[in-house]
């Protein structure tokens, strides 16, 4: 029998963040506590539909009238139009001058991928400038998409904040035109984000260099509870008139995870730029995929459209919001009633579903193996797999591990 | 060109001021040079200029221009799904009622699923496309991930190779879908073809292929529509198809399947898998994508898989952990919706069978469509042998009409196809059936449209 053609192919390594599950399933403990997962707990830990997601799921199912057609190569139409209302908002513009091309993708990742395709195809910059650190899966995303991937400080460990001189200075070198992910809030991993003040310095150094920016925005309303707040960076860029894209995610904010719902807004100069934009999209979009899934972006639509439906969607995403940051409050005030040695505040400076604890692998292996605490090796930790009867045990951990290299 | 008010703002031009002057106390001068107003900046060019527009798709086309005709008895034919007696689009029941059963369930989240999907939804494909016997399942040698219909599966499996393949380059059969040169081509493959359809016959061009295959280097790819070959509807016979096996296993050319309609073309769903199963059988290596979208009637949900048979099981586990790098970066993980109605319905006895009622009734109702069109065609002694409409096989019939005569069927009876002369048959009714025989007669003979004005 012949060799297989496959013979020679290596085991690809496991995916680290994923890896931190697959060990917590594993473990036997009863105070284990899983702080890998980038997915919404409740104070159960249980995982959460919200109330008027079902309710929009019963109300489509419910309507045998609704059929399940392919949608067009761009997706649904409402969908993207309150996609593009709700991140850039609803008086936009850019939005009522037409220059706004907004695509349904898979998630932010699908949005990511699809964007960067477009970008190395049609535009005169290769290179793609991201934060260090940021998403494992951005690299990758970028570079299979064809483009060059280099990094621009913005973590300082010093800090546990922003790096905000090194951030200029390193987007100040960068070659004129090329591409720079921002993160639009509650930066992932550290959950270090700029001011206000600073994303109007970010941009105007990026203006002045023509730096095209393309904004991954996966948390907007679950960083801060409100949903402009967490657009503002965005909407800043969009308001000096200038170029930029925008992958949007409804993972988080609408916990509609698996259902994999997100878009690509591309800001151009003009409507006709626009459309010959999209019409170029649409030959990244067909031979990847042909066209979008019809279920997660029908929630989506049903939910934005109707006011009653977003009000309630405001309220809980709020109360998701709230949670998280009175974990961030009880986790700081834990620490500190320990004594644990160090400055905790940057746990409560952080925002969004994840802090960077300043913890290194050494730490982070002791807390798991002494405290059956499971967390990424970057020493990231997932506020949202935190309640109030798990903050004393990772509490305990950090102080133990903190102590212990003291 | 739009320029917005702010750009010409004082405020903005002493914060570039400022800004120069900070870059000029500090590094580079080639950050210097930068300052003046560059592309993504207010006020100038957009960076996207240049872009040209591209072709709207051809297929959709067709739609597109079905829509704007306000004729009463126009007809639609370019579609490519499946349309009732009554012309409407079809949600089969056992779909609609796993659905409302996953719906109701309110212990069901919305998860993330793993990179390489529902695994229930996986195993149950596999079996589906393999059969439940199957060796190569038994012996776990076979990788199946969960795509986006068949687009997808086919995209990360042609990536698969383009990364892992020695051979880059994949043969596709003249004609095919409009699709697959785009998705291979993107993909990283080079994309030829071999001969397949063969219009003196409106059959197979048997001896094209192969020749075309036995040409072809060794070790390259070879995309075969599993059954109900898109757009001619020509399959090959069951003889034929050993032979296309022992060619190509005797070559080292590896099968890659396009199944997009199993069940859908025969009315069963054994009889349709039956080409790939036969691969299989042989004990060789194969990749088969498998679609949804028409045998569920679950187009919209993007449900599909990508199946790939290796030797053995620890190569079909590398396999897979490769798999996971192309997915990965692509969308990270696949949409839980349409797999779970799958998977529910393919592990319930009773749904399963419900199922294949309802699959084989399209599949039934397609068949009459040919019955009856031949029949219509044969009533109006159109000119030619017509016998093409009943020997193909699924849902497209490539009628053999020209452009030219495609053109006058849509200009004087408001028939709407692909100018290749290839028909939709799920668009046609027993009410439509003698329309479209009239119009195809008249293009054929050259006959003018009795009435003025339409």
């Amino acid at each position: 029998m012949a060799d297989s053609v496959f013979a020679h192919i290596v085991r690809a390594p496991e995916d680290p963040i994923l890896g931190v599950t697959v060990a917590y399933n594993k473990d036997s403990s009863p105070v284990k506590v899983n702080l890998g997962v980038g997915a919404y707990r409740t104070e159960e830990g249980k995982p959460l539909v919200l109330n008027v997601v079902r309710r929009a799921e019963q109300m489509l199912v419910n309507d045998t009238s609704r059929v399940k057609e392919y949608l067009s190569i761009t997706g649904l139409a409402d969908f993207n139009k309150l996609s593009a209302k709700l991140i850039f908002g609803a008086d936009s513009p850019a939005i009522q001058d037409n220059r706004v091309t907004t695509v349904q993708c898979l998630s932010g990742t699908g949005s990511l991928r699809v964007g960067a395709e477009f970008l190395a195809k049609h535009y005169h910059e290769r290179t793609i400038y991201i934060p260090q650190p940021t998403w494992g899966n951005h690299p990758k995303v970028f570079t299979l998409a064809g483009l060059s991937v280099k990094y621009y400080r913005y973590y300082d460990p010093a800090t546990r904040g922003l790096d905000f001189q090194g951030l200029l200075d390193d987007l100040a070198a960068a070659p004129g035109g090329a591409i720079v992910l921002l993160h639009a809030c509650a930066h992932n991993p550290t959950g270090v984000d700029p001011t206000v003040d600073q994303w109007e310095k970010i941009r105007q150094l990026m203006r002045s260099k023509g730096l095209l920016p393309f904004f991954d925005s996966a948390y907007q309303g679950f960083a801060s509870g409100n949903l402009d707040a967490d657009a503002q960076s965005v909407r800043m860029f969009v308001a000096d008139g200038g170029e930029c894209l925008a992958a949007q995610s409804y993972a988080k904010n609408m916990g509609l995870y698996g259902e994999r719902v997100g878009a690509l807004s591309i800001v151009c100069k003009d409507a006709d730029v626009a459309s010959r934009v999209e019409s170029q999209l649409k030959l990244v979009i067909r031979p990847m995929y042909s066209n979008p899934p019809l279920h997660g972006a029908s929630i989506v639509a049903t939910i934005l459209k109707d006011r009653q439906m977003y009000d309630e969607w405001t309220v809980e995403l709020k109360a998701m919001a709230d949670r998280i940051i009175s974990m961030r409050q009880q986790l700081f005030d834990a620490v500190k009633a320990r004594g644990t040695p160090g400055d905790w505040s940057h746990i409560i400076k952080q925002i969004g579903m994840f802090t960077f604890t300043g913890l290194n692998a050494e730490q982070v292996a002791f807390m798991t193996r002494e405290y059956h605490i499971y967390m990424t090796s970057d020493g990231r930790i997932s506020m949202a797999g935190l309640s109030s009867r798990t903050v004393p045990h990772l509490a305990d951990a950090m102080h133990a591990a903190v102590a212990k290299a003291a």
